[in-house]
């Protein structure tokens, strides 16, 4: 029996030997029941215990629980143990409490009244040993009943240090369990000034404390970000003898250097160019001291600086901000991915992954490209091997994606079974994107089912199929690969499938060659529908009718196999129907008929690949969004996209009868794609034929991600909510963020000369995957047509994944209006038609030119504008500060001059300006007078067209 | 910041667990339960990070003992590390030369210890001198405020044990 530290409790070291003792599992369980009926009678004897006795018997019952024995008892003496005055006993308790005690136990209100009572003791111990259970097993209830004494614990200038550690973690803590109760306010100042707290303790604390405060309110806390530039900058500047025991293994305290970097990342780089340069400074004081020479041989230290250099790049990388700074990042991982730490060499990959997606450095990542590749072949851990494949995925684009594609397909032959259903995803994706000859991306897909068919899922060979029928160019070579490889004698089963299903739509496009003619290419398939699953033989079947379509000279071959035996009476009620339908198809219709119903599939409506939505299933960390940017999006407030399955609005005109057609022809349900043994009702596929199909392929419609609603609205005439506030912010301003949301962000740019006008709208496309059929169409509603001339660019119908693409209109105004042009966007993602409907900030006062003139001339024309109906005046409430200097940049944004010294009042604007259109010129006079005590405006317009005056009045009115 | 904590024998025998956040105990069982078999299913040599359902596993030997930490996403792995490695120098200064049999029968000790390190998953204090005099306090006020016992009475033998 080893010592025992402290006191010991001797009888607990000898329960600990004899379970130790114990030869089988057995003799353990008996030992133990003896025990706990031990414990049980002292706990319900009528002698009294004393807190020692108590203490060691609660801790026998703490180490039976730890051996994996439930517990049920104890917990009161355990409880009682809390208000003993001996700090032993008390600490035992808490422990107990810690371990075994959940927050819903009844006994809590007793716990809760014990931390209150230690809480305000005089001994710092016990203050610790309440704060240590709180921030163990801290709950809403607790929050509730102690939260508000913690931040005054936390920064008093008497608390001693260990206590302030203890209450900065465990406000933490109560914060997770209760996120409302953040301290804002007095208190915010004060917890950010713990940065400077001497005691580097205090402020490792402190950090993590702020970190969670300013994830939940970056606004408030936004104070935090230059004292952490420079708590940091004093670190990494330090020699590691100046932090003393804060100094690890040479590298000066790291976890709060790891801390504060991570702290930034919730910030964009720091406005204040001081506060840049110093970190920037930090940050290449960083990298520099990656290249010295270590200061020690043993791991900890290297681990503990690049830990360091990690976050650091971590910290680059969410700042994306700095070129030299990304490639030197870069340059540092490259030298890692060759360590001979295991580790290193992981963590590299992980970190290079990131930094692929950022504009700056992904050519820098490329050129590792070699070393990568080898990673993936020769690294002995299949995690390192999982990391190589994202990086290789991260950095393919057009320039290498056939070499890329080409070595994820060689690996794949040895690849672990534990990644390969990802890789062959990850696979079919690169080769989809970047495919520029089809051809190509129909062999990797064959290969990747040659290879790997057993981790080929359905939405790749259904994607592969989808792709072939879109594109003629490629149907022929399709239909001539898939019938050389389901020439192999053994072929995988998705072969199959995609072979007969390709075969039986294009399968005429080599029929020419004796050697493929159409009884071969049936023979073929016919030689595999033994081997296969009921779902394939569906599927073949329906080929097989699509056959006697195409080839009518081998109608009665295929008669005859459907008409088998084997087949009209197949246990197998799908496949029973589907041969009864068919032969009765191929024998009553008349070959116009039958060419009808088996006509050529229509195209399948264009939309994100279904993969991409699988893979993000299958692993939410593959697509690396940084954590932190998604952070900065949820502040913002989400403006609702409408959002529509494709299947809503099926192309109308197809006259293709696919699977509508075959109720007609005997009430039966048959998809020709025979991919749902049970296809849904029939009566909505006879209302749309290509529903069925779309859906097949789709997404399921259930899935309303990322809070759009998918509510179809009122179609293209709905406006998209949230548009409208946007656009009034543009009565003003020529430039600007028109739209947001978490898919999107539309900006715009315009410039007005005169009566003309260019507008550049630029979307950007936030997510990391690409948006597909990328329309944006400009409506000009009601006589709009007639007021405005618009000369639309067309818009590139994909938008990468980060990319930015820009719409640019020429728009001349020939008459004055008041409605808005529409524009109307729409695009694929994630298998979903997204829909925006806004309005575009092209508005009348846009064509204002502003006017100077002298007091003479404004009064001389003020007065000759004296009918009543040339004015419009507005009385309104003040919905802004009644800033001068704000409200002149508006009436200048607005168009109009500022004229000095007309108006006797200084307090009061006078302008005026002349509105251009290609038909007129009209001049118009403004008079703004402020009313800061009533905190009210008066506004008064003259201009020569009534009309004019009345829609600038009501443009004005909403802007102050 | 740190999900969870857990110490376990090359045997598979779990020697010590810290919780920072709740789960209920059947959850807790199994994820134990998977934990272990997976880690000791690994050759050395092999990367001390695995990706584990959303969270990230660091993991470390020490003799007999293994020290497995799972931390989120953002979280640094390297410093993680570190973190095990600091607890075993606590530990290991403190015991003299700490082995398994230490955790094991002292294994209130290693609970006391660790909350002067890590606190709501998140380290408090990285300075071995400050945690070591804490807990040098806290054996201090031990020694105080026990009465010695008899031997005999410790074993049981005057209580019919």
């Amino acid at each position: 029996m080893p010592t025992v530290k402290g006191d010991g409790m001797r009888g607990l070291a000898v329960f600990i030997s004899d379970i130790r003792n114990c030869k089988s599992k057995e003799a353990e369980i008996k030992r133990i029941n003896k025990e706990l009926a031990n414990i049980r009678s002292k706990f319900k004897g009528d002698k009294t215990l004393d807190g020692y006795q108590k203490k060691k018997y609660v801790c026998k019952l703490l180490f039976i629980f730890l051996l994996g024995h439930d517990i049920d008892f104890g917990h009161m003496e355990a409880v009682n143990l809390l208000s003993s005055n001996k700090y032993t006993e008390k600490q035992i308790g808490y422990l107990f409490i810690s371990v075994l005690v959940g927050a819903s136990n009844e006994l809590m209100k007793l716990v809760i009244q014990s931390i209150k009572n230690d809480l305000t003791s005089r001994n710092p111990t016990h203050i610790n040993l309440a704060l240590h259970c709180m921030a163990n097993i801290g709950s809403r209830e607790m929050a509730d009943a102690v939260g508000s004494d913690i931040p005054k614990l936390l920064v008093s200038g008497d608390t001693i240090d260990s206590v302030k550690q203890s209450a900065g973690l465990t406000l933490l803590r109560l914060l997770r369990a209760s996120p409302d109760m953040i301290p804002i306010g007095e208190w915010t100042s004060r917890i950010i000034h713990l940065l400077n707290d001497q005691h580097m303790g205090v402020v490792t604390s402190a950090t993590s404390l702020i970190e969670a405060l300013v994830r939940k309110n970056p606004e408030e806390y936004k104070g935090c970000v230059s004292l952490a530039v420079s708590r940091l900058s004093r670190i990494v500047t330090s020699s590691y003898t100046d932090l003393q025991d804060y100094t690890y293994y040479f590298v000066p305290a790291p976890w709060l250097s790891v801390k504060l970097l991570r702290l930034l990342q919730n910030y964009p780089p720091p406005e204040d160019p001081s506060v840049r340069t110093r970190l920037t400074e930090c940050l290449e004081t960083i990298l520099n001291k990656a290249q010295e020479p270590p200061k020690s041989k043993k791991v900890q230290h290297s681990n503990a600086k690049n830990a360091v250099l990690f976050e650091a790049i971590n910290l680059i990388i969410h700042m994306d901000s700095d070129p030299n700074l990304l490639v030197r990042a870069c340059n540092q991982l490259g030298q890692f991915l060759q360590h001979k730490e295991t580790n290193l060499r992981y963590l590299a990959l992980e970190s290079m992954c990131l930094l692929a997606t950022s504009e700056f450095s992904h050519e820098a990542v490329k050129k590792h490209q070699d070393t990568v590749i080898t990673a993936l072949k020769t690294e002995r851990d299949v995690s390192v091997r999982q990391r190589a494949v994202d990086l290789l995925y991260a950095m393919c684009d057009r320039s290498n994606a056939e070499e890329i594609v080409g070595e994820m397909l060689e690996y794949l032959e040895s690849a672990d079974y534990s990644i390969r259903e990802e890789m062959v995803l990850k696979v079919a994706i690169l080769a989809e994107k970047y495919a520029v000859d089809y051809t190509w991306y129909v062999d990797v897909i064959l290969n990747l089912i040659r290879i790997a068919g057993d981790y080929v899922s359905e939405e790749v060979w259904y994607r592969v199929i989808q792709i072939v029928i879109n594109r003629d160019d490629v149907q022929g070579y399709a239909a001539k690969t898939v019938f050389e490889a389901l020439q192999a004698p053994a072929c995988h089963e998705n072969m199959v499938k995609v072979g007969g299903y390709i075969l039986g739509e294009f399968g005429n496009l080599i029929a020419g060659d004796p050697r493929s003619s159409p009884l071969v290419q049936f023979q073929l398939l016919h030689s595999k529908y033994h081997l296969c699953s009921p779902n394939t033989r569906g599927l073949l079947l329906s080929t097989y009718i699509k056959f006697i379509n195409l080839f009518p000279e081998i109608k009665t071959s295929i008669q005859e196999v459907l008409g088998s035996d084997n087949n009209l009476r197949n246990p197998d009620v799908e496949l029973q129907q589907r041969c009864i339908e068919y032969l009765q198809l191929s024998t009553v219709a008349s070959s116009d008929v039958l060419a009808t119903v088996l006509e050529e599939m229509p195209p399948f409506p264009e939309r994100e690949s279904s993969i991409l939505a699988k893979l993000k299933k299958k692993k939410p960390t593959a697509a690396p969004e940084g954590e932190t940017k998604e952070k900065e999006h949820r502040a913002i407030p989400q403006a609702q996209i409408n959002s529509s399955e494709t299947s809503a609005a099926p192309p109308a005109a197809s006259t293709t009868i696919t699977l509508g057609g075959s109720s007609a022809a005997g009430g039966g349900t048959v998809d020709l794609l025979g991919l749902e043994p049970t296809p849904p009702a029939p009566s909505a596929a006879v209302s749309s034929g290509l529903n069925f199909l779309v859906d097949v392929f789709g997404d399921q419609p259930s899935s309303t991600t990322n809070g759009f609603d998918s509510t179809f609205g009122s179609g293209s005439g709905g406006l998209t909510p949230g548009a409208e506030e946007n656009y009034k912010k543009f009565i003003c301003k020529q430039n600007g963020v028109l739209f947001e949301n978490d898919l999107l962000q539309i900006g715009i740019k315009s410039e007005y000369r005169q009566n003309l006008a260019r507008v550049g709208v630029f979307f950007g496309n936030k997510t990391t995957f690409q948006f597909t059929n990328f329309v944006s169409d400009l409506v000009l509603p009601g006589n709009l047509s007639s007021a405005l001339s618009v000369q639309p660019k067309p818009v590139d119908p994909t938008v990468d994944g980060g990319a930015q693409v820009q719409q640019l209109f020429n728009i001349e105004c020939k008459d004055e209006f008041s409605e808005a042009p529409l524009l109307n966007i729409s695009f694929t993602y994630s298998g979903k038609v997204q829909r925006l409907c806004l309005k575009l900030p092209v508005i009348i006062n846009k064509f204002l030119e502003a006017a100077e003139m002298n007091s003479e001339a404004f009064f001389t024309r003020w007065k000759a504008l004296s009918l009543p109906e040339q004015e419009c005046q507005k009385i309104f409430k003040a919905q802004y500060p009644q800033d001068t200097e704000q409200v002149k940049q508006k009436i200048l944004g607005f168009g109009l001059s500022i004229l000095l010294g007309i108006d006797p009042n200084p307090d009061n604007f006078v302008s005026s300006g002349v509105l251009h259109t290609r038909n007129q010129q009209v001049g118009c006079l403004v008079r703004l007078e402020p009313n800061k005590q009533m905190q009210m405006y008066r506004l008064t317009i003259r201009s020569t067209k009534p009309s004019i005056s009345q829609a600038l009045g009501a443009l004005l009115e909403t802007q102050f | 910041m740190m999900q969870f904590m857990l110490l376990f024998s090359r045997q598979g025998k779990l020697r010590l667990q810290k919780w920072f956040t709740a789960y209920p105990d059947r959850t807790k069982k199994k994820i134990t339960r998977e934990l272990i078999a997976l880690v000791l299913a690994r050759k050395p040599k092999m990367c001390s990070f695995l990706e584990w359902k959303d969270l990230k596993i660091v993991y470390k030997r020490y003799a007999s003992l293994y020290f497995c930490c799972a931390i989120e996403n953002d979280d640094n792995e390297l410093l993680t590390l570190e973190v095990i490695h600091r607890y075993v120098e606590l530990l290991d200064k403190y015991f003299g030369s700490v082995c398994e049999l230490d955790i094991i029968f002292n294994f209130e000790k290693a609970y006391f210890m660790l909350d002067e390190f890590l606190l709501g998953g998140e380290v408090q204090e990285t300075s071995k001198k400050n945690v070591l005099k804490a807990i040098a306090a806290q054996d201090l006020l031990q020694e105080e405020s026990e009465e010695p016992k008899g031997f005999f009475e410790d074993f049981g033998f005057m209580t019919g044990n």
